[in-house]
């Protein structure tokens, strides 16, 4: 069967590149799971998103994603993301520590957008991470 | 003789120290060009993903009318980003910046447009300060090392004034790219209203149709200013690793001018001290005839 070849890219570095079976997303429509042959998309992707790419043999590689794009084309997938973290790279006690914050901050004010952002980013890290949320 | 001596050892201590500086300054900027080189080079893959991606929404939708793809008619007010460092000591750099600075800024207000500047870089805000001109947006404090925070906060200073109406209506960014460890140059680009650097489009690289969730517009609502803040972003990391190759290159030759003066210095002490040398030979043996002189004509 064709494989996907998947390049995670931030601004600053590419975060992951290779082959992979199937690449779940969440774009603002929702989710979206991409198998090879898939029509070409370009989606907007969420703000604090977890994505997943699956691949043969191995375990699933899975990474938060904050905001960007995901472009499929002639089984090319190109997460483009603002910012992104693989699961494993995430320090887990400080995105913990983030969620408290921003959670204690939406609290105190229900308004702030900033906050709830960054809870967002938090929630998903952790998620990436394979902590429950 | 001696005050003459004494002179040069002086000159001699101070350029050696100088050298010293200069010498480090020149291993720091080595060292930090491998670097900012090595983020330039991470910074590529998104780029070229990004403008595939603005490429593939712009050739899918025939009526493209984004605000920040089209021209205005009447052009009144024209915004200048200008990248220069946080410190001297890189040689011309900072000179060659401003200098296509003003005659972009020239250019432009002989197309009747208003220039805005918005300044990148302390050396560059203080040259705007020194002529008390006005700035529409100064940045400072990362100019060697560039994070994609500062060119989002950049961008979204020039955007927000760009989509207003009685703000600027292009946008042109004069930069100094990093061609290699030995030449850099001073480029200058428009970046709004787009004009999307595509690849030649050739036959086998003809876009697919592509679907769009959720639609066109929305993602070239959200595309567009990120591709300009790669842009930026590209524009400063250029320009980093551009501003440690110039500061090595003047420091290099800094440390080579001060190992020559040292070198003509050290010459001259040495005739200095010769000739004193000699001079106290001939007072001794004159000294020394003349008592002898002395002594015989007494005899």
């Amino acid at each position: 069967m064709a494989k996907l070849r998947v390049g995670v890219v931030s601004p600053e570095r590419e975060i992951w590149s290779g082959e992979a079976d199937m690449v779940i997303a969440k774009t603002v429509d929702g989710e979206i799971g991409i198998m090879p042959g898939h029509a070409p998309v370009l989606g907007v992707l969420v703000e604090g998103g977890v994505l997943r790419v699956k691949r043969d043999g191995e375990g699933d590689l899975v990474a938060a994603v904050h905001g960007g794009f995901l472009s499929v084309a002639d089984n090319d997938v190109s997460v483009l993301a603002e910012a992104a973290e693989l699961g494993s790279e995430v320090d887990v006690a400080a995105a913990k520590d983030a969620l408290q914050r921003a959670q204690a901050s939406i609290e105190a004010d229900q308004e702030d957008a900033d906050a709830r952002l960054e809870a967002k980013r938090a929630a998903a890290r952790l998620r990436a991470a394979g902590e429950e949320v | 003789m001696g005050a003459q001596l004494r002179l040069l050892r002086r000159r001699i201590k101070s350029v050696k120290s100088t050298a010293k500086i200069t010498r480090a300054q020149e291993l720091i900027a080595s060292s930090r060009i491998v670097k900012a080189q090595q983020r330039m080079h991470a910074a590529v893959p998104y780029e070229r993903e990004i403008t595939h991606a603005v490429s593939a929404v712009l050739s899918n939708t025939s009526s493209v009318d984004h605000p920040l793809t089209v021209a205005k008619e009447q052009p009144a007010m024209a915004g200048v980003l200008i990248v220069t460092s946080d410190r001297g000591f890189c040689g011309g750099f900072n000179a060659n910046v401003l200098r296509e600075a003003e005659a972009l800024k020239a250019h432009l207000s002989g197309r009747g447009l208003q220039v805005k500047p918005f300044v990148v870089g302390r050396k560059g805000i203080t040259w705007h300060r020194f002529r008390s001109r006005e700035m529409s947006g100064e940045w400072d404090g990362f100019s060697d090392n560039p994070s994609y925070g500062h060119a989002k906060e950049i961008a979204d200073a020039l955007i927000s004034s760009f989509k207003q109406d009685d703000g600027i209506d292009e946008i042109h960014i004069v930069y100094t790219e990093f061609v290699s460890m030995l030449t850099q140059e001073v480029v200058v680009k428009r970046i709004l209203p787009l004009e999307v650097e595509e690849a030649e489009a050739t036959p086998e690289t003809v876009m697919p149709y592509y679907e769009f969730e959720p639609t066109a517009g929305d993602v070239l609502d959200s595309l567009l200013p990120r591709y300009i803040e790669s842009r930026i972003f590209n524009a400063l990391l250029q320009s980093a690793a551009s501003e440690h190759a110039a500061r090595r290159r003047a420091m290099k030759s800094a440390t080579d001018n001060a190992n020559e003066l040292i070198s003509v210095f050290t010459r001259q002490m040495n005739q200095a001290r010769q000739a004193e040398i000699t001079q106290e030979i001939s007072e001794i043996v004159g000294g020394a005839n003349a008592l002898a002189d002395a002594a015989a004509g007494k005899e």
